[in-house]
């Protein structure tokens, strides 16, 4: 399939809706919770093995995205886009009929395997063809469209809960839900396939620089560049200590508050995790634009040194002043969402528009490591701390100097970033030329 | 290459496609909203 180009005339500010049409959709992944209580009680699961479709989900997200960036650069946003409409729908479809026939195994392989091979192109399906149409500012257009996958869970969660409270939550309601979500998500993300379109390239698509000049660097040679490891470890650090807190919010603010005069209930705790999301999701889209005016390395420098401090100010003070606890980790949690929604457009900076989609896909196995490492180290130290007769606040106080560690290692890589050595950059046609004609001479 | 001016008028169509992605995401913005005022509720 070929990229389609845009005809003339054709809007810019028809891509970023196309790509929230995708990202809203695929960002139905975090809501998968609401699915949790009613298969286990209709198919008798544990809660590890209802929890077994989301996991292989992330997994395969962050796989097909590795693996899969080149393809979407060979092929284009609609393509990637169409693979995405038919894995994520599919998946579910395939699970409708595993809840239909009570095989648990057709939910994993549905929504876990062959879902999450569209969750993963689908998250880099529209990076690069934004970063293109978007030239001048692409730290705000790449933020759109990130932005869509945390809000995609914002709409699923109640949405899904009241499918389920219509349908029952048997194992033929959730079934009837499962059918449902995948035909409306096929139809909703159908918008993104139909209007997606590349610039014509002879053209700016914009005033000021566009987004073929400067250094272009191919994926194969951006993994052999000290710049893309040093990125590696700024995400791999910013998201952990997002998850850090994300993962355990509920609990977290409970346990914090627990022993004093104004303690949390499971409903404050709910909101707290609500405000998170939203604080999460406006930072992909603030955090982000700001970038184009401030720079990636300034605002890098921000998300990890300032959240370093808001870890700090928690595990000082974080127990005597609620206020002070919910609005850190609200920065915090903006920093995260910043965090994804940011890198697109260090990475096009750096490397440049080329093939900023397979760099982007390849670097996304650093949230997959950090998906693990993050609740990893969190729960491990609460479950020990417990155990060790602590309580309250004391449960996280060492993860909390854990992440500040986790964030410093951060911005010291951030700080190490510099331009990539010109043996990376692919030659303008002139220059590979005149390269030519010397090798002849 | 064709004259851009002659190019259709798509502002209709960028209205609705940002309708349609704009709709979805206030109704789980408004959802949102009700949860977390249960933070200063509770």
């Amino acid at each position: 399939m070929s990229p389609p180009v845009a005809p003339p005339g054709w809007s810019r500010w028809l891509v970023p809706p196309a790509a929230l049409s995708v990202h809203l959709s695929i960002g139905q992944a975090y809501a998968w919770s609401v699915f949790k209580p009613p298969l286990e009680s209709a198919l008798r699961l544990s809660g590890t093995q209802s929890a077994l479709p989301f996991q292989l989900g992330i997994v395969m997200l962050g796989l097909s995205a590795a693996f899969g960036g080149t393809l979407v650069e060979r092929n284009g946003p609609r393509w990637a886009m169409t693979v995405a409409l038919v894995c994520f729908s599919s998946g579910f479809l395939l699970s409708a009929l595993g809840a239909a026939s009570e095989q648990y195994w057709l939910i994993v392989l549905g929504y876990g395997f062959v879902g999450g091979i569209g969750l993963g192109i689908g998250y880099i399906s529209p990076v690069s063809t934004l970063i293109k149409w978007f030239p001048d500012r692409p730290g705000m257009a790449t933020g759109i469209a990130i932005m869509g996958f945390g809000g995609g869970a914002l709409i699923a969660s109640p949405w899904s809960a009241q499918m389920l409270q219509s349908f029952g939550s048997d194992h033929s309601g959730i079934a009837l839900a499962f059918l449902v979500h995948g035909l409306s998500y096929a139809v909703f993300m159908s918008l993104g396939v139909l209007l997606v379109r590349v610039p014509r390239t002879e053209k700016p698509v914009a005033s000021g620089p566009s987004a073929f000049e400067g250094v272009q660097v191919s994926a194969r040679d951006a993994l052999r560049t000290p710049q893309f490891w040093c990125l590696w470890i700024v995400l791999c650090m910013n998201v952990t200590a997002g998850i850090g807190i994300l993962e355990k919010a509920a609990p977290m603010i409970t346990d914090f508050f627990a022993g004093t005069s104004a303690p949390v209930s499971v409903s404050a705790a709910a909101g707290f995790v609500a405000l998170l999301s939203a604080a999460n999701m406006a930072g992909r889209i603030g955090w982000s634009s700001t970038s184009d005016l401030i720079g990636r390395k300034n605002i890098y420098r921000v998300y990890l040194g300032v959240g370093a401090l808001m870890y700090l100010l928690i595990a000082s003070f974080g127990d005597s002043s609620k206020p002070l606890f919910i609005l850190c980790a609200l920065v915090i949690l903006s920093f995260y969402g910043g965090g994804f929604a940011t890198i697109p457009a260090y990475l096009k900076d750096l490397f440049g528009a080329y093939q900023v989609g397979a760099i982007h896909g390849r670097l996304l196995t650093a949230w997959s490591t950090a998906g693990v490492l993050g609740p990893l180290i969190v729960n491990w130290i609460a479950d020990h701390q417990k155990g060790a007769g602590k309580h309250g606040a004391s449960l996280y106080g060492l993860s909390f100097v854990i992440m500040i560690g986790l964030l410093v290692v951060g911005l010291v890589a951030n700080e190490l970033v510099r331009p990539v050595h010109p043996r990376h950059h692919i030659p303008a046609p002139k220059e590979a030329a005149d390269g030519r004609r010397e090798q002849r001479a | 290459m064709a004259d851009e001016s002659n190019a259709p008028d798509r502002r209709a169509l960028t209205v609705l496609a940002w309708l349609w992605v704009g709709a979805p995401l206030c109704y789980g913005l408004y959802e949102l909203v009700l949860k977390a005022r249960q933070l200063f509720a509770g």
